[in-house]
């Protein structure tokens, strides 16, 4: 107690000196919340967009169906059985059909996904209602990456050339009836959509789907022969890699922060032992014990993390939640990244975030400030008493 | 000799060390001083006065022999029990005053008493009582920063006095104040140990302090040389 009231009255009379640390360390505060929150608001962006653009409450992928070998796509694909008609007639599954083909715009030849997908399913944010036309051509629909690489633009006609499932090629107009914009780079980036129907009706696989995708609160649906389940934790597989990743870039940048605003008060605890060695004499020679000075010191540093958090949360909270608020605008061109990242982010911050990195700073700080402290243990009061440098 | 001796010194050494061997500040010093005193170590620099003063006051160690301080033995005391003692029954006057800069002259004078856990209310009387004995309750508010030489020396001298000790070291007082606020303080002294008997003891070769002196315990190389009462006319 007594320590407590002699290092707030020493703070408070250090004044400005004091005021300097607490701001810089303050900063430190509110930076890291900040750029937590910006981590944090990304993360939980990037998931719901998947979540809501493509993956529902999970998906259904034909057995031999992998992403990431383009061979298996020619093979991907199963009949729509009715038991899997009728979950998709009550709302709960949505089919789509995945082929190869390409597409010459403006004379160039441009490789493509061709997605099939029925323009009437709610299931997911993509706006397929505007496959819903017969006013010339197959209506297709592409992002706006696709539409800014391939220089496409509504209304636009462009030949598509594909083999179907018998290995015959064949080629015919399609016409770009709208452009949408999205988060999730692999709805976009080289992908054609055309409706399900046409599409089946072109590579002769009528009644054919290549993936099931389940509306958000159905999930699994049961076992369906040739079908097997991914859930959310094997869908955001890659998200959470990538998360990782931040969450390492993340730790750096938080190590960087902290290295400079611990910085300050290990020199400011550094100097404060040098230039008062008069006054830790002084206070030992009225009677204090070495450990009593040493908590002094201690507790002075530490207190400085404690009037940190409460300016932080003077100025910082408002800022933080104004930021929250109005987002964070990414610059243009984030979005051809590949990663799935919003246009504008909103910092997501948790009552976790807030205490969990007040308590670090806190016990940072007051480690900070023991490690140069232990040194009045080892001093002469004698030479301290006339200032003399130890 | 004293019968009433609350400090007794016995072939007292001390040697610091320098390079490879040592140095004696101190040899065979003996001595005892009483209750109430107002007493003098003088000697020139180098002499051992304030190593001496030193040991009295617990801030040092002998090399060997035998000091008792109010009944503690110095050469056995712990980091803890020495502070208790200094705490408890130990004033110091410095040089330098060695006022802690950050507080005004109230928390400067007020210091000793919290190290006591002494109430609030006490500590408020006492503060201002002792701020009233040098004359400075004009300036509680100040920091030392703001006042003279002899007004810090007069605030090093409350912050000494306030817990009333029964005995206060004083190391070369008046060496940083002119004559006029030497004298004014060692009035105050003088007239805190008749009114309070609190022991008095100055390291000093200033001569103004020797004119208030009562006893005067000369050193010269660590030695005592001479041991003298003073009759003040």
């Amino acid at each position: 107690m007594l320590a407590l009231k002699l290092a707030f009255r020493n703070l408070m009379g250090a004044r400005l000196r004091t005021w300097l640390n607490v701001f810089v360390l303050s900063l430190a505060f509110v930076l890291v919340i900040w750029f937590k929150g910006v981590l944090n608001g990304w993360d939980r962006q990037a998931r719901r967009e998947t979540i809501n653009w493509q993956i529902g409450g999970g998906q259904y992928w034909q057995e031999n169906y992998d992403p990431y070998d383009p061979f298996t796509i020619e093979d991907s694909h199963a009949l729509l059985t009715d038991s899997i008609q009728k979950e998709i007639g009550q709302g709960h599954l949505t089919p789509m059909l995945i082929s190869q083909a390409t597409i010459y715009p403006q004379g160039r030849i441009q490789n493509v996904k061709l997605q099939g997908v029925d323009p009437n399913q709610k299931i997911l944010a993509l706006p397929s209602e505007y496959l819903n036309t017969t006013d010339g051509g197959i209506p297709a629909m592409i992002g706006e990456r696709t539409a800014r690489n391939s220089k496409l633009s509504i209304g636009d006609f462009v030949t598509i050339r594909w083999r179907d499932a018998n290995g015959t090629f064949d080629a015919d107009e399609i016409r770009i009836v709208h452009i949408f914009k999205t988060d999730v780079g692999t709805m976009d980036m080289g992908v054609v959509w055309i409706p399900l129907k046409k599409h089946q009706e072109m590579m002769r696989l009528s009644n054919s789907a290549t993936i099931l995708t389940t509306a958000q609160e159905a999930g699994f649906r049961g076992p369906f022969t040739g079908w097997d389940f991914k859930d959310h934790a094997y869908l955001l597989k890659e998200i959470e890699a990538m998360i990782e990743t931040k969450s390492i870039g993340g730790i750096v940048m938080f190590l960087f922060l902290m290295s400079l605003a611990m910085l300050a008060i290990f020199d400011t605890q550094v100097l404060s032992i040098f230039r008062r060695q008069k006054e830790i004499g002084t206070q030992i020679a009225l009677g204090m014990t070495r450990p009593q000075v040493v908590t002094l010191f201690t507790i002075e540093g530490a207190m400085h993390s404690v009037f940190a958090a409460i300016l932080a949360a003077i100025y910082g909270a408002p800022l933080l939640a104004l930021q929250a608020k109005v987002g964070w605008k990414m610059p243009a061109g984030t979005d051809d990244f590949g990663l799935t990242i919003s246009e504008t982010i909103y910092p997501a911050y948790s009552v976790g975030l807030v205490l969990g990195t007040t308590l670090l700073v806190m016990i940072t700080t007051t480690i900070v400030s023991y490690l140069p402290a232990r040194r009045i243990a080892k001093m002469n009061p004698t030479d301290a008493i006339r200032g003399k440098i130890q | 000799m004293h019968n009433s001796a609350i400090i007794t010194i016995q072939n007292l050494v001390k040697d610091y060390p320098i390079g490879g061997g040592s140095f004696r500040a101190l040899s065979d010093i003996s001595l005892q001083i009483g209750q109430g005193e107002f007493i003098g170590l003088v000697g020139p620099s180098g002499s051992g006065k304030t190593t001496l003063l030193n040991i009295i006051g617990a801030l040092d160690n002998p090399t060997a022999g035998h000091t008792e301080v109010l009944g503690h033995t110095i050469e056995n005391l712990s980091h803890r029990q020495a502070a208790r003692l200094r705490n408890s029954y130990l004033g110091f006057i410095f040089q330098t005053y060695n006022l802690l800069p950050v507080y005004n002259v109230y928390e400067n004078v007020e210091f000793p008493l919290l190290l006591l856990k002494k109430s609030q209310n006490e500590r408020r009387e006492l503060t201002l009582r002792a701020l009233e004995w040098v004359g400075l309750t004009d300036k509680i508010k100040s920091r030392p920063a703001q006042l003279s030489g002899g007004e810090c020396q007069r605030v090093a001298i409350a912050r000494a006095m306030v817990k009333q000790p029964q005995v206060v070291l004083a190391d070369e007082p008046t060496a940083n104040l002119d004559a006029a606020n030497s004298h004014h303080i060692l009035q105050t002294m003088a007239k805190l140990n008749t009114e309070l008997k609190t022991t008095f003891i100055f390291a000093t070769h200033d001569d103004k302090v020797i004119g208030y002196l009562r006893r005067k315990v000369s050193l010269a190389d660590g030695h005592v040389i001479k041991d003298e009462n003073i009759v003040q006319s």
